[in-house]
């Protein structure tokens, strides 16, 4: 049976298990005088059995779901005669996909060697013998639990602590899983990486002026090695960041001044939900923006002007990208403004002091770490930013700082090296993983940093 | 007393300066203020420009013989025939009759490059169903093809190249003073999936993966991010643990979206061998990237909620579970629901982590399920907006003026929510 369908069949029996232990709660209850002699009340008892009953098997239908295929992946490639082992992992995918083909009846099985079909009748006999041991499996595991649970409806049981305790244990994983995300985006972008650091060594990544991941397909090819230096990719990266923080950080900065301390109060409460739009517009609409608008009138401008642009200017990708970063600028450092202590702006003003000079010379200087910390924010953001510069910056790794060239960036060329069919045993995709795991790095430390220079400056004033 | 009066001397000249400045500075914030609502509009007004001819089409209406002997057809029953059988030839003969200067072999051939590729399995799709129709004359309206719909709705936009030939120009001309080619509301937009021809695309199956990926994300996060946000702020200790469970909740939330990408693929595609392009894994992967996002707004939710109410709970006996799940959250929930639908408007508009999980692969089907290959609106926009073909431009920004009507319905639903239902304590 379908995992599909095992999981609502799994809730009905938890209802059936909940309807069950409450009505034999009441039972148990009756010839005592009534649920008040019980431990605890009928509901507990009938969510104690529907967790019992649930909770084991969803865990059994988990994991067997989760490694269903792989073992049976496996053992369908272990059943094949030793001379036709696959020697590669992308042969091997490629043997899988032809056996299900087989089996699945897409691919006509009499033009394909025996051992092929003899497989594809093993895996189609694996799958039905798995799913219907599954099922039995989960259906049984629920069935006892309820069981159990059931037995253990007494009056002298207070099953509201043990409900109380199972759901506090379900609280903590569903917290807990975002150390597991954490956990998992390190370990499998890691081992992957390492994988990458195999074949090509960690130094000529990192300190590599050149990038090309086209490796050669077949070993007698020449000339196509492939070049994973990093340098570039990290240029065009911080050449695309730095466009967009020269936009926003001035235009972000000073609205957010003028917002705080001159705006009126219907209009902060009009232009400042406006102004968060710009966050929430999503960045594939950003990037067509870019790409298809902004990139051609560059070019053209620059035409006029006398000047060669690429049509994949960083300068568009930068310039959108720094519009889509304003609020993020605007909004926290509008939050650092206004947690500057009144006293000190009216003392500023007391002495005789402009706005603007109160503004500049009193409350920016009090503010600045606050506004750095979120300037290191929305760097972070425009370094891990991908659709827009997937729309509208290169392809090409140049290393180059003129804005008007085109570039490519980190984020690029982990999209583009794994969009679509890929063997997972190549340079060329690891590498992708290898971007990651950098891109994670920097990111993290530019957050860890920007949060604790956030942190440190509130406690000034709290 | 000199000395005092030189100094009020020198503050009141130097007053206009400092005016002068002050009045500037409050000059670059409304100038700031202006760029970026100006660039916010300027977005605006370019996505509706380029998108608002996507939601009409060009069609052709042709009173067409379907002449068997034309389309070497006797039996459309006749699965044999098929192969052979000329669908287009009554189509370009019911057209040369509107255009009777087009004479000769080649200005037919020019004729039958009005007509989008898929005016022939038009015809066989209506026999198929209708073989009774053979031999007689029927009213169809086909869609055109790109160039002539590229000329009929962009003649003079510049931004646009015309692929027809003088002589075709006024051919299309004269069928559109005689009412033959016209322009009506784009039905096709909202009722198909992906197609080669920008006249046979629509988001209809983007909106279906869209949604079934939302299904997914929502079911996981929701129930997770509120359960992950009680314990944090009602339940956990002081300890090392919650600490290091707090930063990470906090590093995740700003972790660049294409890492959860990577995430997706190493994890559910690669390790635990779900298949690719599905809404499942892509549900999954964008579950993981909002749950950060709901479990700070829900934790700023439980945290609004009074000390009075928890103490006035304890206090007639309840337990501290009860306190939470009958007092505490239900009172909270208000605050939950507007962070979490303002946690899937951002799901809603991802792209990156999507790609790497393969939903860009080109599906031409609605799916129908939460394991059937889907892609999403996002990524759909993405495809057309990268297509060469002319005519998938204004699909995209028509696709992109669906997505954010989705956007703003959806911030517009949390805005009422929070003036609604949000008490003030």
């Amino acid at each position: 049976m379908q995992t599909a369908n095992l999981l609502p069949l799994v809730l009905v029996l938890a209802v059936v298990a909940y309807g069950l232990a409450y009505m034999r709660s009441r039972a148990v209850a009756a010839p005592l005088g009534g649920i008040r002699n019980l431990k605890a009340l009928p509901f507990y008892y009938a969510a104690r059995a529907a967790l019992w009953c649930a909770i084991p098997a969803l865990i059994v239908l988990a994991v067997w779901a989760g490694f269903e295929d792989k073992v049976i992946q496996g053992i369908v490639i272990a059943s094949l005669p030793p001379d036709t082992w696959p020697e590669s992992a992308g042969q091997a995918s490629l043997i899988l996909s032809q056996i299900s083909n087989v089996a699945a009846g897409s691919l006509n099985p009499e033009f394909l060697p025996e051992h092929i079909t003899g497989a594809a009748s093993l895996l189609e006999a694996m799958q039905d013998k798995s799913g219907n041991f599954k099922a039995i499996l989960v259906v049984l595991i629920a069935v006892l639990g309820a069981t159990f649970a059931w037995t253990r409806v007494a009056p002298h049981i207070n099953a509201r602590k043990n409900v109380e305790t199972t759901l506090r244990r379900i609280f903590f994983v569903c917290a807990a899983l975002a150390v597991l995300t954490t956990a998992g985006i390190v370990f499998s972008v890691f081992l992957e990486t390492l994988r990458f650091f195999d074949r090509v060594p960690i130094t000529e990544f990192l300190f590599g002026t050149s990038w090309s991941p086209q490796t050669a397909l077949r070993i007698d090819q020449i000339g196509s090695e492939g070049a994973f230096g990093v340098i570039p990719l990290f240029t065009g990266t911080l050449l695309i960041s730095a466009i967009a923080l020269l936009v926003a950080v001035p235009v972000g900065l000073l609205s957010a001044i003028y917002l705080s301390e001159y705006a009126s109060k219907r209009m902060r409460s009009t232009v400042k939900p406006v102004l968060e739009m710009l966050a929430g517009i999503p960045t594939v609409v950003y990037g067509f923006f870019a790409a298809l608008t902004v990139a051609p009138f560059i070019r053209d401008l620059a035409a006029i002007v006398g000047l060669e642009a690429s049509s994949q200017s960083a300068l568009a990708a930068g310039l959108v990208m720094g519009i889509m970063i304003v609020p993020f600028v605007s909004s926290l450092s509008d939050d650092v403004i206004s947690a500057v202590p009144q006293t000190m702006r009216d003392g500023s003003l007391a002495l005789g002091a402009t706005q603007s000079e109160t503004m500049k010379k009193v409350i920016f200087p009090a503010a600045l770490p606050g506004i750095i910390g979120g300037i290191l924010l929305a760097a972070s953001r425009a370094i891990g930013e991908t659709m827009i510069v997937v729309m509208a910056a290169g392809l090409a790794a140049n290393l180059t700082a003129n804005p008007l060239d085109s570039v490519t960036t980190v984020t690029v060329q982990i999209a583009t090296l794994l969009v679509g069919d890929q063997e997972f045993d190549s340079a060329k995709t690891l590498s992708a993983f290898a971007l990651g795991m950098l891109l994670f790095i920097v990111t993290l430390l530019l957050n860890v940093l920007a949060l604790k220079i956030v942190r440190k400056y509130r406690e000034q004033y709290d | 007393m000199t000395d005092q009066r030189s100094q009020a001397e020198i503050v009141r000249k130097s007053l206009k300066r400092r005016y002068r400045t002050e009045r500037r500075f409050r000059l670059y914030g409304i100038l700031a203020i202006f760029i970026a609502l100006a660039s916010l509009f300027i977005l605006f007004a370019d996505i509706i420009s380029k998108g608002h001819t996507g939601f009409v089409k060009t069609t052709i209406t042709l009173d067409v013989t379907l002449d068997s002997g034309m389309m070497y057809l006797d039996d459309p029953t006749d699965l044999d025939q098929w192969s052979s059988a000329d669908f287009k030839a009554p189509i370009i003969a019911a057209l040369q009759a509107q255009v009777p200067q087009a004479a000769s072999a080649a200005e037919k051939r020019e004729l039958g490059r009005f007509l989008g590729t898929f005016a022939d399995s038009e015809i066989r799709d209506l026999l198929t169903k209708n073989p009774e129709l053979l031999n007689t004359t029927q009213t169809i309206e086909f869609p055109t093809h790109d160039r002539v719909s590229v000329y009929v709705k962009h003649a003079d936009n510049p931004q646009y190249s015309i692929k027809l030939s003088e002589q075709q120009q006024l051919w299309v001309d004269e069928l559109l003073q005689k009412g033959i080619i016209d322009t009506s509301f784009n039905d096709v937009l909202f009722s198909r999936g992906d197609s080669r021809e920008p006249a046979n695309a629509g988001v209809l199956g983007a909106i279906v993966g869209s949604l079934l990926t939302m299904l997914v994300t929502l079911a996981i996060s929701f129930p997770v991010g509120i359960a992950a946000a009680v314990y944090l702020e009602e339940f956990a200790p002081q300890n090392k643990l919650t600490d290091f469970i707090e930063v990470n909740i906090n590093n995740l939330a700003a972790v660049p979206s294409i890492i959860f990408g990577l995430l997706g693929l190493a994890v559910f595609i690669n390790l635990f061998g779900m298949p690719r392009s599905v809404p499942v894994v892509g549900g999954l992967v964008l579950a993981l990237m909002t749950l950060p996002t709901i479990i700070i707004s829900s934790r700023a939710a439980i945290k609004s909620v009074p000390p009075s109410i928890r103490e006035a709970a304890e206090g007639v006996g309840a337990s501290k579970m009860q306190v939470v799940l009958h007092h505490v959250v239900p009172l909270a929930m208000p605050g939950m629901l507007t962070g979490s639908i303002i946690g899937m408007a951002q799901a809603l508009g991802e792209t990156a982590p999507l790609l790497l999980i393969g939903m860009v692969a080109f599906i031409v089907d609605v799916p129908d399920g939460l394991f059937s290959s889907a892609t999403v609106l996002p990524v759909q926009i993405y495809l057309w907006a990268s297509s060469s073909e002319q005519g998938f431009v204004e699909l995209a920004s028509a696709a992109i003026m669906v997505l954010l009507t989705f956007m703003i319905i959806m911030n517009a639903l949390a805005i009422w929510l929070r003036k609604r239902l949000e008490r003030r304590w």
